[in-house]
């Protein structure tokens, strides 16, 4: 396992808090397995700002395996970097090769408001949620059993692909208009597809959409780049299947 | 008579959780409106807890230090979520779960509340299946379950590797609809960092808003902790880089007893250490271990060829290699429980069998089964002439379908093919059994204060078996909390809105603030985590996987210096007044130096062999166990409670002393 290292240059965005401005601040970095994680990478960047006495660089991440939807980093201007069905935290350094230049920007978008450096403002993913996406059931302790509805498996299969959404955002942040239609098509599709969540479909896709509009989101053309950028591998079609709710929504609502 | 009263209901196990239900108090739902909880923690313990005491009526406030209550920890769990549906019919019952939980625990578990885990259990699944949960199902569209290790049945329902987070986001939208109602007020990106004690009930909480640094003041009339467990002590762990112990600790120095700190779960199939710049463990799910067999090469040569390259592991024989689970445990070989597993891989490891660079590696590997499934789907699809390679190719797909998503992740992060090569793993600290006490009613010792999910000791002794703290954080959640917080709110009505201008909230706050400030003047040399790895490292070398006095000893002198240097050398950049991560992590850090001593003390208190915990001093001599962990129940059968006197080294020991009525104590032998 015996193994070179990377010298980069690191280009990034940095911001002191919300009012400020931002720039590109660009750091020196050496000594960079391919075997570290890109984190990794910006830790090693931390630590070594830390100890000339600067402050280190700000980006949200927790679990670190690709399923919190935490890390959030624009990457040589895509989503989450250059490979394919990862979340930034799962990238790794041999993706990149000596003497590279890296440009780390946050994920951009106007619901998305910077908060310092590379952390972003989601809290609109949460809000559209509020709005309906859940189903209308109470812990009572007497729902029927799990097992008297019997649900198609591949109705429970799409639903599941659908639900595995992280709500990282970087269908957003790839998206020229900044739309969140993936994302909340996600939603409106995996409730769509079982039967507990038919009852409120309608007003869930009209209150879901009304809630996303409101936020700022732009609206979708249709140029896909959203699912090239998912690093949960988020179909097209839940788009599809939530514009095909809504229409119907509008039509009964209207009449 | 100990101080602790575990408030165990009167009455044969079966009756005990529904007699207490029909016997204890209830609010008057105009009333509940009237009532403040503060639930800190949005993981499946905290958001189940939330949306459910909102639904109920109660005005919640609900903390996570997270930018949304959807990524709390829980949401990385992969395996699945035990229940007593026995919908297999393969005879399972509230009985068998019960029983397999207290034995799999060691018999170091509260009998009366494993007994109410099983038996609302069942309910859990029904609940998420309500609220949408898309759990895997079968053709026929009934839902599926699997098999976890120290079990006979098949009672764990999954939804493939990402239970937690289909579980996680269901706990989430129930939150939702409450928020979207104003019925939970969520305060995202906060951090408790004190509770409000006031006339000796909890009466609120001190939390830094970590986007502005300001501190602020909340009050209710009960408080619910859900923070999670503890792994991060030791640096390097499965657990979330954000998990830590300081809303239990926090309470912990304000008067609730912390159990069992040193009970901590290692697990046995990790992805190895790469380098010193490793920041997080990755698990690879305990499922693999029913197709997986683990191994090591017998000769050291054989050893040493394969550490530097010249061999390929599947160049060597069978003869040549050394399944160590199956020859050591013939009856259950590969699925012994985690424990067991973790301390076989550590004891070839020492004795110089590890095959990689660092020597702290075996492989778990799935040729066998892939030859296996390969054969079987030639039959079925009437392939009798099948070749090798497309017998390979036929078991290489089953196996992809079963655990496509895991392996994926492996060869992302290893970078080698786990379908041609075994796989590399080693035992990683993956959950802390341990936690604040808590009696039947999950209440701390300062009343009115709450701890749910892995944050509490309750249920799972002295070792956890795979997919039950899924079932227990929303068993804690949606069905006990609801309950035992109502009976000890129903003397509230008439408290009225609790003031945030007391002395006490004044004095928690100043202290907050001392804390804060004391350690953005530190201004020394060294990183937060320069510490953190320090202490990680004596954790592990001195109070991991195998435990003596010498060493636990050693630890507390090392702990003790690491924290003395902590306050004297951390360097923290930037102002508290602002979004501030060092800050953040330095807060965190000077509780884990706190706790890595109690840990240490506990462990070399309880000079027995149980579970998780290993004491060298304490195995079976002679006999066909011989070697193996050797439990004492004449001398150490209690849950061991510490109160917090002002110093982790002098911290108090209180003994609940444990009684197996329903359950013969016995051995637990996996030979
Ligand atoms: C990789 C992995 C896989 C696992 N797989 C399984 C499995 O298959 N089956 C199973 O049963 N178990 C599994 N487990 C264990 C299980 O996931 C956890 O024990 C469980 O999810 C813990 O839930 P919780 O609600 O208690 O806490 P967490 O989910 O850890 O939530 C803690 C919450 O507390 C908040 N918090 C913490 N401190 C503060 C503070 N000071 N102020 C404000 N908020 C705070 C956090 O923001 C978070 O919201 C797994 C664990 C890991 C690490
Ligand atoms: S749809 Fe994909 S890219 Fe968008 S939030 Fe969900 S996981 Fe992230
Ligand atoms: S840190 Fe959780 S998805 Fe990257």
């Amino acid at each position: 396992m015996s193994e070179t290292t990377m010298n980069l240059t690191l280009k990034i965005w940095r911001q002191k808090d919300a009012k400020s401005k931002g720039k590109i601040v660009s750091y020196p970095i050496s000594g960079i397995s391919g075997h570290m994680s890109f984190l990794e990478m910006m830790d090693v960047l931390n630590e070594q700002l830390i100890n000339e006495g600067q402050e280190p660089v700000a980006f949200d991440h927790d679990c670190r395996e690709g399923i919190c939807g935490s890390c959030s980093l624009h990457i040589n201007g895509e989503a989450h970097g250059p490979d394919r069905g990862v979340t930034t935290c799962q990238l790794h350094m041999r993706m990149f090769k000596d003497g590279d230049t890296i440009f780390i920007e946050p994920f951009r978008a106007k619901a998305f408001p910077v908060i310092k450096d590379l952390i972003v403002d989601r809290t609109s993913f949460d809000r559209i949620q509020h709005a309906g996406g859940f189903i209308s059931v109470n812990t009572s302790g007497n729902t029927q059993d799990a097992n008297s509805i019997p649900i198609p498996k591949a109705d429970a299969d799409k639903a599941f692909d659908a639900a595995t959404c992280i709500g990282c955002g970087a269908c957003v942040a790839s998206c020229k208009n900044a739309s969140a239609m993936l994302y909340v098509s996600a939603k409106v599709a995996q409730f769509s597809l079982l039967p507990q969540g038919k009852v409120e479909a309608k007003d869930r896709v009209l209150n879901m959409v009304e809630q996303m509009d409101k936020e700022g989101f732009g609206n979708c053309t249709n140029t896909g780049a959203c699912e090239v950028e998912c690093p949960k591998g988020i179909s097209l079609e839940n788009i599809a299947r939530m514009n095909n709710e809504y229409l119907k929504a509008s039509i009964t609502r209207e009449a | 008579m100990s101080v602790l009263d575990a408030k165990i209901p009167e009455g044969p196990i079966k009756e005990k959780w529904t007699n207490h239900k029909n016997n204890i108090n209830v609010v008057n739902p105009a009333n509940k409106r009237l009532i403040d909880v503060i639930v800190v923690g949005t993981g499946l313990a905290g958001g189940s807890a939330a949306a459910s005491l909102a639904e109920m009526g109660y005005a919640v406030k609900a903390f996570c230090f997270q930018d949304s209550p959807r990524r709390a920890h829980s949401i990385a769990a992969q395996g699945g979520i035990n229940a007593a549906k026995n919908y297999q019919n393969d005879g399972d019952s509230v009985y068998r779960l019960f029983y397999d939980t207290v034995k799999g625990g060691d018999y170091r578990g509260r009998e009366a509340n494993v007994y109410r885990l099983a038996e609302v259990s069942a309910n859990i699944i029904d609940q998420c299946v309500a609220q949408g949960v898309p759990f895997a199902r079968e053709y026929g569209g009934l839902l599926d379950n699997r098999s976890f290790g120290g079990v006979l049945v098949s009672r764990t329902f999954y939804a493939k590797g990402q239970t937690g987070q289909q579980l996680l986001l269901g706990a989430y939208s129930a939150m939702n609809r409450q928020i979207g109602k104003g019925k939970i007020k969520m305060y995202n990106r906060h951090e408790m960092l004190d509770v409000v004690v006031v006339g000796g009930k909890a009466r609120g909480i001190i939390a830094r808003n970590l986007i502005t640094g300001s501190i602020e003041r909340h009050s209710a009339h009960a408080v619910v902790i859900a923070s999670g467990g503890y792994g991060n002590v030791f640096f390097l762990s499965t657990n979330a880089m954000g998990s830590n112990v300081t809303a239990a600790w926090k309470i912990h120095k304000k008067g609730a007893f912390f159990a069992n700190p040193c009970y901590t779960q290692i697990h046995p199939t990790c992805i190895p250490r790469s380098g010193d710049y490793q920041s997080k463990l990755t698990l690879m799910s305990e499922s693999l271990r029913n197709d997986g067999r683990i191994w090591v090469p017998k000769n050291k040569e054989d050893v040493e060829a394969i550490r530097n390259g010249s061999k390929k592991p599947v160049e060597l024989s069978e003869e040549e290699r050394d399944y160590y689970l199956e020859r050591r445990y013939p009856a259950f070989g590969n699925l012994v429980p985690r424990d067991v597993a973790s301390r076989a891989a550590k004891e070839r490891c020492d004795a110089g069998y590890g095959v990689n660079q660092t020597g702290e590696a075996v492989f778990l590997d799935f040729a066998s089964a892939i030859q296996r499934y390969g054969k079987e789907a030639a039959t079925v699809n009437h392939e009798p002439d099948a070749s090798k390679e497309r017998i390979i190719e036929l078991g290489a797909e089953v196996i992809k379908n079963k655990y496509g998503n895991l392996f994926q992740m492996y060869e992302k992060i290893v970078d080698q093919n786990p379908y041609k090569t075994p796989m590399m793993i080693y035992p990683a600290v993956h959950y802390t059994m341990g936690g604040i006490w808590v009696d039947y009613n999950l209440m701390t010792t300062i009343p009115g204060c709450y701890a749910a999910g892995e944050a509490n000791f309750s249920d799972h002794g002295a070792n956890r078996l795979g997919a039950s703290a899924l079932m227990q954080g929303l068993a804690d959640g949606y069905f006990v909390l609801p309950y035992t917080m109502g009976d000890y709110l129903a003397d509230e009505i008439r408290t009225g809105p609790i003031p945030t201008d007391s002395p006490e909230f004044d004095q928690a706050e100043k202290d907050v603030r001392g804390i804060i400030d004391t350690l953005m003047n530190v201004k020394g040399t060294k990183s937060v985590d320069h510490f953190h790895k320090e202490l990680g490292m004596v954790m592990w070398n001195n109070a991991g996987m195998a435990r003596n006095e010498t060493d636990l000893k050693a630890a507390i002198a090392k702990i003790r210096k690491i924290r003395e240097e902590f306050w004297k050398d951390v360097r923290i950049p930037g102002e508290a007044t602002e979004l501030n991560s060092e800050l953040e992590k330095a807060i965190r850090v000077a509780d884990f130096l706190e706790l890595g001593e109690l840990f240490a003390k506990d462990a070399l208190e309880r000079n027995e062999s149980c579970g998780g915990h290993f004491r060298e001093e304490s195995v079976e001599i002679g006999g066909e166990q011989e070697g193996e962990a050797k439990r004492d129940d004449v001398n150490f059968k209690y849950v061991s409670a510490w109160e917090w006197t002002g110093d982790p080294g002098e911290a108090k020991l209180h003994k609940e002393e444990l009684e197996f009525k329903d359950i013969e104590l016995k051995t637990r032998s996996y030979k």
